[in-house]
C-alpha cells in the first residue's frame, strides 16, 4: 500500500513539474512562434483571442481536440493510432534526466547522455510508423525523408557531444554542469566553438525545423509523414515535435552553456551579488534564447534542398566533429582545459 | 589560396549572421498589417463598389429608364422594365442588378445620362445566401439615399477631369 502512494505520489510531483510545465510552455512555443515570425515579416501575428492574443493557444489546442479524427482507407488502423504516441512518448520521456537546477531532475543518471540519444532515437520509430500506417504516398515520402535525415543528423548530434564528453569526463549531465564551472569562457561553447554550431544545427534537422523541414516541405509532399492526421492526433505530433526543440534547446544549455550555472561566475568585482549564484532562472533564461533562435532561424533561412542535407550531415559536420574530437583530446592533454573542472 | 580563403570564410558562415541581424532587425520595425475592423484602408473617390440610384434634390428619382446602362453592360448584369406613368413621364418598373454578373467595370455610370445608376466606394459588403446578389430598385434607391453625401463628393472631386 504504502508503494502504490509513494508510486502516486511520484506520479502527481512528475506530472506538476514536468509535464504540465512542458505542455504549457509549448502551448506559449506556438504562439510565440507565430508573434515573432510576424514581428520579423513585419506583420502583427495573432493578436485578438484575450490580450495581444495570449490565449490564442487554449483556442487552437480546443479546436483540435474537438476536430474529427479520420482514418484513411486502408490505414493499418493499429499503427496508425500508435505512431503518435512512440512519437511523444519519448519526447517526454527524455526528459527524465534533463536537470533544470542543481538536483533539479528525476533521474540523476551516470549515463545520462546515453540515455537521451537512445530514448531520442524512440522518436524515430513514430515518425516512419505516422507515414507508412498512412496509406499515402506524400505521407510515406515524407517519413522516408524524416527518418533518413534524423538518423543521418544523430550522428553529427552524437559526435559533437563527443568532444564535450572529453572535457567534461562524464555522462551525467549534472557532472557536466559542474565541470564548466568558473564563468562564460569556461563553458564548452568557446573550446568547443565549432561542435557548439554543429549541434544547434543538427538539433534543427534532428527536429525537423526549417530550414531542414523538407519532410513536411509544403509544395512537394504537402505536410509529410502527418498529411492524414487530423484533430487530436495531430495535436499529439505537433506536441512532440515542440517538445523536441525545447529539448533540444535546453540540452545545448547543458552541454555548451554551463546550465544553471551564471554567465557572470567569475566576476569577482560583483562580491557576493546573486548575480553569480547558480539558479534555475538562468536555465530558463538560457533555455528561451535558445528556443527564440529556433524561431529565428526559421524566419530567416530558406528550406534546404534534400540532397543538400544529406551532403551536409555526412559530408561536412562528421568530418569536423572527428577533427574536433581530436582537437578537444589534445586541449586536455596539454591542459589547456582541465578535464572535469 | 583564394579558394582556401573562401573555404574559411564560408565556415565562419558569416553570410547566415548577415541575414539573421535583418531579420532581427525588421521585429523593431513598425508593422504593415491593418487591423481591420478598427481601421480601414483610404478608399478612393473613383473606387468602383456597389451600386446606387440617386434622386435628385427634391426626392424625383433620376432614372428615365432609357436602357442606356443595360445596353452597355459587357456581362449582362442589369436587368430594366419600364412604363409610361400618369404625368407622362417614362420610369423603370423593375431596375435589377445582379452582382454576381457584375464586373464593376463602371460603363453604367458612364453611359447614364442623368447620372442615376452610380458605383458607390461602399465595398464591405456579403451575401448569406445566392437569391441575396439580385438587387432591386428599391434597395439600390435606399443605398443612393444613405450614401447620397458621399456620392456627390466623391463625383464633385472627380468632375474636373472628366
Amino acid at each position: 500500500m504504502d508503494m502504490i502512494l509513494e508510486f502516486a505520489w511520484l506520479l502527481i510531483r512528475i506530472v506538476l513539474f514536468t509535464f504540465l510545465p512542458l505542455i504549457l510552455l509549448v502551448a506559449y512555443y506556438t504562439y510565440a512562434e507565430r508573434r515573432v515570425l510576424g514581428a520579423m515579416q513585419s506583420r502583427i501575428g495573432p493578436n485578438r483571442v484575450g490580450p495581444i492574443g495570449l490565449f490564442q493557444p487554449f483556442a487552437d489546442v480546443i479546436k483540435l481536440l474537438l476536430k474529427e479524427i479520420i482514418l484513411p482507407a486502408n490505414a493499418n488502423r493499429f499503427l496508425f493510432f500508435i505512431a503518435p504516441v512512440l512519437a511523444i512518448g519519448p519526447a517526454f520521456a527524455v526528459w527524465a534526466v534533463v536537470p533544470m537546477g542543481e538536483g533539479m531532475v528525476w533521474a540523476n543518471l551516470d549515463a545520462g547522455v546515453i540515455y537521451i540519444l537512445a530514448v531520442g532515437s524512440i522518436g524515430v520509430y513514430g515518425i516512419i510508423l505516422a507515414g507508412w500506417a498512412s496509406n499515402s504516398k506524400y505521407a510515406l515520402l515524407g517519413a522516408m525523408r524524416a527518418a533518413a535525415q534524423m538518423v543521418s543528423y544523430e550522428i553529427a548530434l552524437g559526435f559533437s557531444l563527443v568532444g564535450v564528453l572529453v572535457l567534461a569526463g562524464s555522462l551525467n549531465l549534472s557532472a557536466i554542469v559542474h565541470a564548466q564551472a568558473g564563468g562564460m569562457a569556461d563553458w564548452y561553447w568557446l573550446p568547443l566553438l565549432p561542435l557548439f554550431i554543429i549541434f544547434i544545427i543538427s538539433g534543427l534537422a534532428e527536429t525537423n525545423r526549417a530550414p531542414f523541414d523538407v519532410a513536411e516541405g509544403e509544395s512537394e509532399i504537402v505536410a509529410g509523414f502527418h498529411v492524414e492526421y487530423s484533430g487530436a492526433t495531430f495535436a499529439v505530433f505537433f506536441l512532440a515535435e515542440y517538445a523536441n526543440m525545447i529539448l533540444i534547446a535546453a540540452l545545448t544549455a547543458i552541454f555548451f552553456f554551463g546550465g544553471w550555472l551564471s554567465p557572470f561566475e567569475g566576476w569577482t568585482f560583483l562580491g557576493d551579488s546573486w548575480l553569480r549564484e547558480p539558479s534555475i532562472f538562468w536555465m530558463l533564461g538560457k533555455l528561451a534564447f535558445f528556443m527564440f533562435n529556433f524561431l529565428w532561424f526559421r524566419a530567416t533561412f530558406p528550406r534546404y534542398r534534400y540532397d543538400q542535407i544529406m551532403r551536409l550531415g555526412w559530408k561536412v559536420f562528421i568530418p569536423i566533429c572527428m577533427v574536433w574530437v581530436l582537437v578537444a583530446a589534445v586541449m586536455v592533454f596539454t591542459g589547456l582545459v582541465v578535464r572535469g573542472a | 589560396m583564394k579558394k582556401i580563403f573562401r573555404y574559411f570564410k564560408s565556415m565562419a558562415l558569416l553570410e547566415l549572421l548577415r541575414g539573421m541581424k535583418l531579420t532581427f532587425s525588421h521585429m523593431f520595425k513598425p508593422k504593415f498589417t491593418i487591423r481591420f475592423p478598427e481601421e480601414r484602408t483610404p478608399v478612393s473617390n473613383r473606387f468602383r463598389g456597389v451600386h446606387a440610384l440617386r434622386r435628385y434634390p427634391n426626392g424625383e428619382e433620376r432614372c428615365i429608364a432609357c436602357k442606356l446602362c443595360e445596353a452597355v453592360c459587357p456581362a449582362l448584369a442589369i436587368t430594366i422594365e419600364s412604363e409610361l406613368r400618369d404625368d407622362g413621364t417614362r420610369r423603370t418598373t423593375k431596375y435589377e442588378i445582379d452582382l454576381f454578373k457584375c464586373i464593376y467595370c463602371g460603363f453604367c455610370e458612364e453611359s447614364c445620362p442623368v447620372d442615376s445608376i452610380v458605383e458607390t466606394n461602399f465595398h464591405q459588403y456579403h451575401m448569406e445566401n445566392a437569391s441575396e446578389r439580385i438587387i432591386t430598385k428599391e434597395q439600390l434607391l435606399a443605398m443612393g439615399d444613405r450614401m447620397e453625401e458621399q456620392i456627390s463628393k466623391d463625383r464633385r472631386k472627380d468632375a474636373a477631369y472628366r
